[in-house]
């Protein structure tokens, strides 16, 4: 079971906790009206499958019950780092280790 | 004391003698004996039948990796075990025990003319032999491999054990208490450090327990365990035996099953049969040691071939000889000291044969004091005896040529392969292997996680190499912890540490080709077996194993893999890590399923939610359905009435009079803040703006899709305020969904959102006399037209209790819905009951409810709905408010898909010979077309409905909306049924019974 830190409660605590919420930064457009169907499938339906860091979003149900992004290694299933919602990108070369980068 | 029994050996209680039976006899054993062990001293050899060939086989090792001595455990009513290794089993007075796979006895097996019949039941035998002709699979081959296949008997009994779980946090979690854990174990507990220490054996030591002859810094081993022990208690370290580390998880979380009554012969009281223990440990030392490896050669399964290194286990530990005139074929020293401890126990060794040419002067120089003849450069090329060996063909090795065999006559034969080091929980961790070319076996190399691994596992041999790694691997987890570990250097004496070289089949003057040499003995799995598949096309070992089979039983390849590995690799011409080992999975030994259970099972398998209101229900006769977590009444029968009885019944009186139903399961939000009515525009389907105080609202909610994913009614309690209801199953996901939005979409809507699903008991009230029942109990609110008319809220009082009242209807009669608050609700209930028997009172469940919302078209989503169906498509596009300028799902019903002709509507159908159809059957329209015919849509709903006078469904139909009248057809497996379409209304499509 993984262990996952909570930017809002500031505590890393049990997966049991949490539930995956998919990937991170995809915005709802401004005016969904004025997208084509081009951009409107792209919007709903084409998401990232990296093998290594993935953005994503995780909600923390079980405790304070907010949504927050998080960068997660695919190939280890590791958390590199997560933070609050709204925050821009992490630098990914500042949470992958040397070689990796 | 028994034939084979050695007195003043082992660490068995020869004053405690135990008796205990297997196959219907009864064996005396001692005390601290396995079920292999006592059978072993009375010279029992022969414990079962191989799962494919049905040939004899006996124990080969003594602990857990045993793959042959599986045997059926009868420890009282209901608690039978297949497949429980009988080398790991301790015997206790009245345990019962069965040989498994035999019939009708264990030395006459018939099964057994699968051995003469091999040829059919070599590698991919299934993929072969089984694929035709394709009408002979129901009836002969799957009764026939239903019959054979499986190791064991399932019990029949249900389980009356109990299984508990736990957590556990540790600094140090050590793996395995041989020498090495146990050193790791003495370095690290310092400074307060929480130590513990795991064994899945009875007793800690590991290897120290088979080895009494070592000295540790001038104590004998035994005596040297026994006060280090005594020590590490002393020091606060946490020693589990019988305790089995299963699974390595993420971050250091160790999954450990603890074996609490197997073992004993009356249960204590109160005590769980085996506990999960969930650890998660800040350090892990992983000494799980390492695993010998059988030589492959032809009958190398005979009862009586066995592991050296465990014919040492037996005596040292146990007190037993295996054989009073054992022969030992290696190719490691280790198996030379097997033979030496056996001799001096009394055994007359035949010989050693060894395959090397040369072997360490100190060996030859043990076996020539003890006059055990010694045979180098040889190989052997089979083993005879039927139910037993009795003799071993031994073959020179010249210049490479393998010369003519001799029968070398014996009662055991003790063969080592060399070691392996067990990487099981390494590799879980995704720990990465190196291969290493002269040990020819895998060794650790990196992990991700906070784990060390020491000792055998790691390719260390002798006590003295793995308590001085111990202690340093002990040593830098407390490092990393921060804290300085206790110093420690071992010395010991009379070590054994050796080398050895490795094979793959033993070479032979016979053909190979008809050889019997098993790599995988619980598969039956031959050296042949494995080169066929490579000859037969397979390139990875992956690959290998799962054509063959080999390393897929219970005991997961323990033995076999690296042995497998080899031969594979040889048939392919490729270096070992080129051709790749298979993955190991947890668990690392069979495990019960009611340690996974634990708790969970019976009424405590989940959650029942039941609403205020239940127990009346339940004390009314109530037939119960499940509905999401929650149990819901679902018709309230009379004596001698059926459920359609009820059912009928119920609706019945429900539209001539008043019914009263439960709705309290329904889920409810409050959606309250001065941005609330903005934030319900964006995400229902209606427009909200509009909606006055005191007035209800059907709401629609999509997602971004388009497609529907939940309904309700949500009534307007204050300009700021709504209260919100979703379906039952719905009612958390809904939630989810309005957190996600307003959390990441719209953090400026000045909203917050409140779960009241269990604040609130609901009662409904439906039927013509609903208004006149409730109006008594409603003071300063006149129930009419004009006054409350239909979708009107209020918040008041009802019979003295605070309520929020709305006047809607699920059932198209004059409707009222009552919510007060929760514990309230079956006062409510029962003072509405009273004052309802003027009119005949009915309370009505679930099936009732749905049969008079589908007579009036109200869909359920979930059931007329699957995700794919839009507002248009259920004929609710007059909820959607297109004229706002978003909401969620607004977009999405412009996508061309969703605008096209030709999509499943939901639509009525009346069946012409009015039967009733069933719920998901398929739809056609000409059903004289060939088959596999078209599917055009399937049945949704279907009910009796006395109201209409004739069952009555609802269908998703392709094109439907535009088909009314038209007829389609439901082809059932005795006939085919034409239906008419139909509108979904099919009672009082006016709505004038809404009226009061």
């Amino acid at each position: 079971m993984l262990l996952i830190h909570c930017p809002y409660c500031e505590e890393t605590l049990p997966e049991a906790e949490f539930t995956y919420a998919g990937q991170a930064h995809i915005i709802r457009p401004e005016n969904p009206s004025g997208q084509t169907d081009d951009q409107w499938e792209e919007f709903l339906f084409i998401r990232a499958n990296p093998k290594g860091p993935h953005y994503e979003r995780w909600r923390h149900f079980h405790g304070c019950g907010r949504f927050f992004n998080a960068v997660r290694d695919t190939v280890s299933d590791k958390f590199l780092t997560t933070y609050k919602a709204g925050a821009p990108r992490p630098d990914l070369s500042t949470l992958l280790p040397e070689g990796q980068k | 004391m028994s034939e084979y029994r050695v007195s003043g050996k082992g660490r068995v209680d020869a004053a405690r003698p135990v008796s205990f039976s297997f196959d219907g006899k009864t064996f005396s054993g001692l005390k601290g004996d396995t079920v292999a062990s006592a059978l072993l001293a009375n010279g029992v050899h022969l414990m079962g039948r191989s799962f494919k060939y049905h040939r004899p086989r006996g124990a080969v090792a003594a602990g857990s990796e045993e793959p042959n001595a599986l045997i059926g455990t009868r420890r009282g009513p209901g608690r039978f075990e297949p497949n429980t290794r009988a080398t790991v089993q301790e015997i206790w007075d009245g345990l019962q025990t069965n040989s498994q796979n035999k019939y009708p006895s264990l030395k006459f097996d018939v099964g057994a003319v699968n051995d003469a019949a091999y040829m059919l039941f070599s590698a991919g035998f299934y993929y072969k032999t089984f694929m035709w002709p394709k009408n002979f699979w129901h009836k002969v081959y799957e009764p026939f491999i239903r019959a054979a296949a499986g190791l064991g008997v399932s019990p029949t009994e249900e389980d009356p054990d109990h299984y508990a779980s736990r957590y556990l946090h540790c600094d140090v979690l050590i793996v395995g208490a041989g020498p090495t854990g146990i050193a790791a174990a003495k370095a690290a507990a310092v400074d307060g450090l929480k130590v513990v220490l795991v064994d899945e054996n009875a007793e800690a030591g590991g290897t120290l327990l088979s080895e009494p002859q070592a000295q540790i810094g001038g104590k004998p081993a035994w005596d040297w365990l026994a006060s280090e022990l005594a020590a590490l208690k002393d020091a606060g370290v946490r020693i589990m035996t019988r305790t089995t580390a299963i699974g390595y998880y993420h971050q250091n979380m160790i999954g450990m099953v603890e074996k609490l009554t197997d073992h004993l012969p009356t249960l204590p009281k109160d005590t769980p049969r085996e506990r999960m223990w969930r650890v998660r440990a800040k350090r892990v030392v992983l000494a799980q040691g390492a695993l010998e490896k059988p030589l492959v050669f032809h009958g190398n399964d005979r009862p009586g071939v066995m592991l050296a290194g465990s014919a040492q286990t037996f005596l040292n530990r146990y007190g037993v000889l295996v054989g009073r005139k054992p022969i030992v074929l290696t190719c490691h020293d280790s198996a030379w000291y097997a033979a030496f401890d056996l001799s001096d126990a009394g055994a007359k060794v035949q010989a050693i044969v060894d395959t090397r040419e040369s072997v360490p002067q100190a060996l030859l120089d043990g076996a020539q004091s003890r006059g055990i003849p010694v045979k180098l450069s040889h190989t052997a090329s089979g083993t005879s005896g039927r139910l037993r060996v009795n003799a071993l063909r031994v073959n020179t090795i010249r210049s490479g040529h393998v010369e003519g065999g001799q029968n070398i006559a014996c009662d055991a034969v003790l063969t080592s392969g060399g070691w392996t080091p067990s990487l099981h929980l390494f590799s879980h961790t995704q720990g990465k292997l190196a291969w290493d070319d002269d040990k020819t076996t895998f060794l650790p190399d990196v992990t991700p996680e906070d784990c060390l691994i020491a000792g055998a596992s790691r390719g260390l041999w002798g006590v003295e190499a793995a308590l001085n790694d111990g202690a340093e691997k002990g040593r830098e987890s407390v490092a990393a912890l921060g804290k300085t570990g206790a110093d420690a250097t071992y010395a010991v004496e009379n070590d054994r540490p050796g080398t050895g070289v490795t094979h793959r089949e033993l070479p032979t003057d016979l053909n190979p080709g008809r050889a019997k040499a098993f790599v995988d003995y619980q598969n039956d799995v031959t050296a042949k077996d494995l080169r066929l598949a490579v000859r037969e096309g397979m390139r990875s070992i992956e690959h290998v194993k799962r054509y063959t089979t080999n390393g897929m039983a219970t005991d997961q390849g323990k033995m076999s893999n690296i042995n497998g590995l080899n031969i594979a690799a040889d048939a392919l011409g490729k270096k070992q890590p080129q051709v790749g080992l298979t993955t190991f999975r947890p668990p690392y030994t069979p495990t019960s399923f009611g340690a996974f259970c634990g708790y969970h099972r019976g009424d405590h398998f989940e959650v029942t939610r039941k609403t205020q209101i239940d127990a009346w229900a339940e004390e009314n006769g109530a037939v119960f359905e499940p509905v999401g977590q929650w149990r819901r009444a679902w018709y309230f029968p009379k004596a001698g009435e059926d459920m359609e009885a009820a059912v009928r019944r119920e609706c019945v009186a429900t539209r001539k009079s008043v019914g009263i139903f439960d709705a309290s399961t329904l889920g409810k939000i409050e959606v309250v803040g001065p941005d609330a009515v903005e934030f319900m525009n964006r995400v229902y389907t209606n427009p909200w703006t509009k909606l006055a105080v005191g007035r209800c609202r059907y709401g629609l909610l999509l997602g971004d899709d388009g497609f529907i994913r939940d309904d309700g009614v949500i009534a307007r309690v204050a300009e700021d305020r709504f209260h919100v209801t979703t379906t039952t199953g719905g009612a958390a996901r809904v939630l989810n969904m309005m957190e996600d939005y307003l959390q990441t979409e719209w953090p400026d809507l000045n909203v917050w959102l409140t779960s009241t699903s269990e604040q609130w008991s609901t009662i409904a009230l439906n039927g013509p006399n609903a208004a006149k029942l409730l109006q008594p109990f409603v003071k300063d609110l006149e129930l009419t037209e004009e006054t409350f008319p239909h979708m009107s809220c209020t918040e008041l009082e009802v019979a003295g209790m605070p309520a929020r009242l709305w006047r809607v209807s699920f059932t198209g009669e004059i409707g009222f819905e009552v919510n007060v608050p929760a514990p309230m609700g079956r006062k409510l209930w029962e003072t509405l009951w009273e004052a309802g028997q003027q009119y005949g009172i009915t309370a009505y469940g679930t099936e009732t409810m749905h049969v008079l919302r589908a007579e009036k078209g109200y869909i359920i989503v979930g059931q007329d709905t699957d995700g794919t169906v839009t507002p248009d498509d259920c004929g609710l596009g007059w909820a959607v408010g297109r004229k706002k300028p978003d909401f969620v799902g607004k977009r999405g019903l412009a996508r061309p898909d969703l605008v096209t002709k030709g999509r499943k509507h939901l639509v009525g159908l009346l069946t012409e010979d009015k039967s009733k159809l069933e719920e998901g059957a398929q739809i056609v329209f000409d059903p004289n077309q060939p088959l596999p015919m078209t599917m055009v849509g399937h049945v949704t709903s279907s009910y009796t409905s006395d109201a209409v006078g004739q069952p009555i469904a609802l269908a998703l139909v392709a094109g439907g909306q535009d088909k009314m009248g038209e007829t389609v057809y439901i082809p059932m497996p005795d006939r085919t049924i034409a239906a008419k379409i139909t509108p979904m209304v099919f009672v009082d499509p006016d709505n004038t019974r809404l009226k009061i």
